[in-house]
């Protein structure tokens, strides 16, 4: 009845949903490396800019994006309010009492919220448009040589794959029990904490014991059919490397190498203030 | 009237890409003592249609109310409307969670606020109704039990309200016709004792035919037709249309037809077809 995919995948089929996931993750990857290397505002507008452009490409409706930032919105609060207290600094902007603000302590403020939204936003752009299966595979592509080390990566794949599959049968499990224990006149809405995590059990138990008669089941079903973690196995989906990943991979680098060159190299801040000033 | 529903829409997830529409516009009305049976295929919107029964489902729009209640008022008295509706879900041994028999089946009239002495009283009565033996079972977990007791004490647990109207869903999937029949058998027993109306989603045309006064059949999320069994299972067009089966008895007289042996009446259940046949060879 409710077909409400694990996570929040947005299917659009647009060409950032084709991309391979490989491909999609490992960028996703050198980015969360690559903001750590933001040093000015430019930057910080041209990879806003980037993850904007993404977005329109992925045709996954902003609000929906943007929406995912909600969720460290006390995060970033948090961090902003602390770095503007106790960031010591030279140029005071205010003061009163025991409370000094200082030049430093805003604009530490404002870059660390910006990296913190900017960190949440590109990777949920993956979730967004990649199934929690296409990661699942993506992972065990990539970390398939450490096979060779003898890691048991199918089988981690495999437990992770499972594990994502049942998350929506035992969301599904728990909302039809929600829904029997409530025809009974159970109430999960009023009274204190205790009384609140208290009517949970009934809802627990039954949950704890259909997870384990399906962990039963599905264990006979895979032994019915032989199945055996170090059999080669062939995917229904094979990931194939093609021309649109290659010209993905080349605009993620060319963006991210924008920001080390700025960092160690030009510094745009200046030859723009230098235009200006 | 003990149930009468007017207009009923829902969607599910509303503006999303996943929005599913599982009911447009269906109207019932429900008289006190029938026996109604729902069919259709399955996605019909049958669940979601008895969920509104009992409030499980918030109303989008529409109206229902049952017996008093009235499920568009600002705050409707949730406790009374499932103390008066009382619903068996599909697999209900899922929901038993307690560690005693006695305590599980006290769930319910426990969370109607009623005293611990009617309490008792209603769970001795609601555990020997279901045909288990009170003394026995009472202190064993109901997780020990079988499979077809699991359903009963899961069904005491419902009956422990006293409820009017009796919901349920699916009450004989997956039983064995041993089963199927005791359970049917307990229906009737729980119609006549305190549950005057009953209504029974099922997928078992036979047991629908025996036992229903009037059929709802649904079709993509509206109700094709709400009319006597009799009516129903012998519109050649609808049933086709609706993708339904008929019951083995019409079948046999379908069959008879064919065989050209055309019965005076239009049985649908075996006693009906019994004295049918026995009319047309003149015993």
């Amino acid at each position: 009845m409710n077909n409400i995919v694990f996570g929040q995948y947005y299917p659009s089929g647009s060409v950032v949903h084709r991309l391979d996931p490989r491909v999609k993750l490992v960028m996703v990857l050198l980015y969360i490396v690559t903001i750590f290397f933001v040093v000015d505002y430019a930057m910080y507008g041209a990879l806003f800019l980037f993850v904007l452009a993404v977005a329109l490409l992925s045709k996954v409706p902003l609000r929906i994006l943007f929406r995912t930032v909600r969720t460290i919105v006390i995060l970033v609060l948090i961090t902003a309010v602390i770095n503007l207290f106790f960031t010591q600094g030279e140029e005071m902007l205010f003061s009163w009492k025991f409370i000094h603000i200082y030049k430093e302590g805003v604009e530490r403020a404002i870059k660390l919220a910006l990296r913190l939204i900017l960190l949440m936003l590109f990777p949920s752009l993956l979730t967004l448009t990649t199934t929690p299966m296409e990661l699942t595979d993506a992972i065990e592509s990539l970390l398939s040589p450490l096979k060779i080390i003898k890691v048991p990566v199918h089988a981690i794949a495999l437990i992770m794959s499972i594990a994502l599959r049942m998350i929506p049968i035992l969301m599904e499990e728990t909302n039809k029990i929600i829904l029997a224990q409530k025809a009974r006149g159970a109430d999960f809405d009023t009274g204190g904490a205790l009384k609140k995590a208290k009517a949970m059990i009934p809802v627990l138990v039954p949950l704890f014991v259909g997870a384990f008669r399906r962990a039963d089941e599905l264990a006979l079903a895979m032994d019915a059919r032989c199945y055996s973690s170090v059999a080669q196995r062939t995917k229904y989906k094979v990931m194939h490397l093609a021309v649109r990943d290659l010209i993905a991979s080349l605009f993620c680098l060319a963006v991210f190498s924008l920001v080390f060159l700025n960092k160690y190299l030009w510094h745009f801040d200046e030859m723009i203030l230098s235009l200006f000033g | 009237m003990s149930i009468e529903v007017k207009d009923l829409t829902y969607t599910y997830s509303p503006n999303t890409p996943y929005a599913a529409t599982a009911l447009r516009g269906v109207s019932l009305h429900i008289e006190e003592g029938e026996y109604v049976g729902i069919i259709g295929k399955t996605g019909s919107g049958k669940s979601t249609f008895i969920q509104h029964l009992n409030a499980l489902i918030r109303l989008q729009s529409g109206e229902i109310k049952v017996y008093d209640i009235d499920l568009n008022a600002k705050k409707p008295d949730l406790k009374k409307l499932r103390g008066t509706v009382g619903m068996v879900m599909q697999y209900p041994e899922y929901q038993l969670f307690d560690e005693t028999v006695e305590k599980d089946v006290s769930y319910g009239p426990r969370n109607l606020g009623l005293s611990e002495e009617e309490i008792r009283e209603r769970v001795r009565e609601a555990i020997e109704l279901v045909g288990l033996d009170y003394e026995e079972v009472r202190d064993r977990s109901p997780f020990e039990l079988s499979g077809g007791q699991k359903r009963r004490v899961a069904i005491a647990g419902v009956i422990a309200m006293r409820p009017r109207i009796l919901v349920l869903d699916e009450p004989i999937a997956g039983l064995d016709p041993r089963g199927k029949q005791e359970i049917l058998a307990l229906i009737k027993k729980l119609k006549n004792a305190y549950s005057p109306t009953v209504i029974v989603v099922s997928h078992d045309m036979d047991s629908v035919a025996e036992n229903c006064d009037k059929v709802a059949l649904f079709a993509d999320g509206e109700i094709a037709r709400f009319a006597s069994p009799r009516e129903i299972f012998y519109d050649d067009e609808l049933l086709s249309r609706t993708e339904m089966d008929c019951p083995s008895v019409v079948k046999v007289v379908k069959e008879l037809e064919r065989l050209g042996k055309s019965l005076p009446t239009r049985p649908v259940t075996k006693a009906e077809l019994v004295a049918a046949l026995t009319v047309g060879e003149g015993v």
